[in-house]
């Protein structure tokens, strides 16, 4: 933790040395990830509903979702450059420094404009708490922290098991965007768009419908597409913990077996 | 060597150099796959709620997503053109060298700029279209006079695209760091290409200010010519003209940029 909070200091106060561009850049990460959301006003200034959700509730799906990644993003988010390092050899210096190598690559090029998507998943999570009607119970309050925080895991762990795989695959780093990138976007959206079969994978292979779409339709009192008891609604921490415990031993294995590029 | 030759060597670099990732291209290939099967079923729901949305039908709603798949990284709507090597360049004081080169600049990077974006539409752009072809029902058109007429709008984008990408690789003179300016680029060419969804479902005054913007050249252009929505000589001169001002600018920002340049002594 220690050596994550040097290097993290060490990038803001690199990035502070550009300041026109670090408030370019953190306004534009906030920008891109709320066009995300535009688009979603736009399609409703066309339609009252879509998958049977109305706009505040998918401004729920979309806030939890967004706030979770962005968490996940600023925290874990440079592990996506380990397949660079590997290939032009500077993760070598990585392993010879006495710090935790996962510490070390999450923390590099800490970017703090990530801080944009955070703000952004917040405020339309707060807009959609305003507008959306909701039932509330202790049970259901109680799950709202459980679920940012839970979802902040899945998705570190996406993160981490992307990196594993680029020990593999070394330049492929975008097939890793396909599941975080791509995995909030459609999390974005109501279950009931998609086809019965995504919906599947991602609750039963990639475990992405436990950010959100399971414990939010829940809250929501919305029936989810599979038929699936009600507590599971309530299993995103225990899923969290798996998908972070894979990670992790898939991060191990990726270290093991990797072997620098020598020249 | 003649001009002519010598721009065409360094496009066909730039072609090679791009189809050397043999494996970060299949990463792209599924990676675009991914997104246009979550678009498509975001569309599939927005049409099945109001059929002929902006005057297209569900197969032609899904067409367009799969015609953006192909776009976006030949375009570089979304970033990864040569417009970040040519702020690193600035950035690190390299561009001296490339200006002592009996070459010139813009005609340069265009070239190689052409070369990447011929690759990406091949090694990219073809196989999730192919799939969503494949795998959804969609509208393309029968007679090969269309799909020429397509793929002059698309040789037209990487003109516009290039365009406004070597703006903002050339900001770089004034500011050094162009992450900034090349993040905000990304964002609006997203938002105004089309990518996010097509210009003519945007409401009313808006749609009428984005489908005039050089950006709506890039996707909304090409696609409305390959579904027959669009005369396609309206849209060619629309893009040329776009192409034109564009590159016209860049030469003046170009001339002004490299009067600046110091090249520090060592």
């Amino acid at each position: 933790m220690r050596a994550y909070r040097m290097i993290a200091a060490m990038w803001i106060r690199s990035t502070m040395a550009y300041r026109t561009s670090f408030v370019m850049t953190t306004v534009a990460n906030f920008t891109a990830t709320a066009l995300d959301f535009v688009t979603i006003l736009l399609m409703f200034s066309r339609v009252d509903a879509l998958g049977g959700y109305s706009l505040p509730e998918i401004a729920f799906l979309y806030g939890l979702s967004s706030t979770a990644f962005g968490l996940a993003d600023l925290v874990i988010g440079s592990m996506e450059r380990l397949g660079r390092r590997v290939r032009d050899g500077t993760f070598d210096t990585l392993l010879v420094r006495p710090a935790p190598v996962l510490a070390q690559l999450a923390a590099d090029r800490f970017a703090l404009r990530r801080l944009g998507r955070v703000t952004q998943g917040s405020l339309v999570l707060g807009y959609a708490l305003t507008a959306v009607d909701i039932e509330w119970t202790p049970l259901k309050l109680l799950l709202m922290p459980v679920m940012v925080i839970s979802g902040a895991a899945i998705f570190s762990a996406v993160f981490v098991a992307g990196a594993a795989f680029q020990f593999a695959a070394q330049d492929a780093s975008e097939v890793q965007n396909a599941f975080t990138y791509g995995g909030t976007t459609l999390l974005q959206y109501p279950p009931t768009v998609f086809a019965k079969d995504l919906v599947r994978g991602v609750t039963f292979v990639l475990p992405l419908a436990f950010v959100n779409w399971l414990p939010a339709t829940y809250v929501l009192g919305l029936p989810y597409p599979l038929r699936l008891p009600q507590w599971t609604a309530f299993t995103s921490p225990l899923v969290a913990v798996g998908c972070c415990a894979l990670a992790g031993v898939a991060w191990r294995a990726g270290l093991r077996a990797y072997r620098s590029t020598g020249s | 060597m003649g001009a002519g030759r010598l721009y065409g060597a360094v496009a066909a670099g730039g072609f090679r150099r791009y189809a050397t990732y043999r494996a970060a291209t299949a990463a792209g290939v599924f990676t675009n796959t991914v997104f246009g099967l979550i678009l498509v079923y975001t569309y599939l729901a927005l049409w099945d709620e109001k059929p002929h949305l902006g005057g297209y039908d569900q197969a032609q709603a899904i067409t367009y997503v799969w015609v953006g798949q192909a776009l976006l990284s030949t375009l570089a709507i979304g970033g990864g053109g040569v417009e970040d090597e040519l702020m690193e360049r600035i950035r690190t004081g390299d561009i001296a060298i490339d200006l002592y080169r009996p070459a010139d600049l813009q005609l340069w990077w265009l070239s190689a700029d052409l070369g990447r974006a011929l690759f990406q539409l091949m090694g990219r752009g073809v196989i999730p279209f192919v799939f969503g072809a494949l795998f959804f029902p969609v509208a393309l058109p029968s007679d090969a006079g269309t799909w020429a007429a397509f793929l002059v709008a698309v040789l037209l984008a990487m003109l516009v695209g290039f365009g406004i990408r070597f703006l903002v690789g050339l900001s770089a003179f004034w500011l050094l760091d162009g992450t900034g300016v090349a993040h905000a680029a990304w964002i609006t060419g997203f938002f105004c290409s089309g990518m996010v969804l097509p210009l003519n479902v945007f409401p009313g005054a808006i749609g009428d200010v984005v489908r005039t913007l050089p950006w709506s050249s890039l996707l909304q252009a090409p696609a409305d010519v390959l579904l027959g929505q669009a005369d396609p000589w309206g849209v060619f001169l629309f893009q040329a003209a776009w192409a034109a001002a564009l590159l016209a600018l860049g030469r003046l920002v170009q001339s002004t940029a490299t009067r600046r340049v110091v090249v520090q002594g060592g």
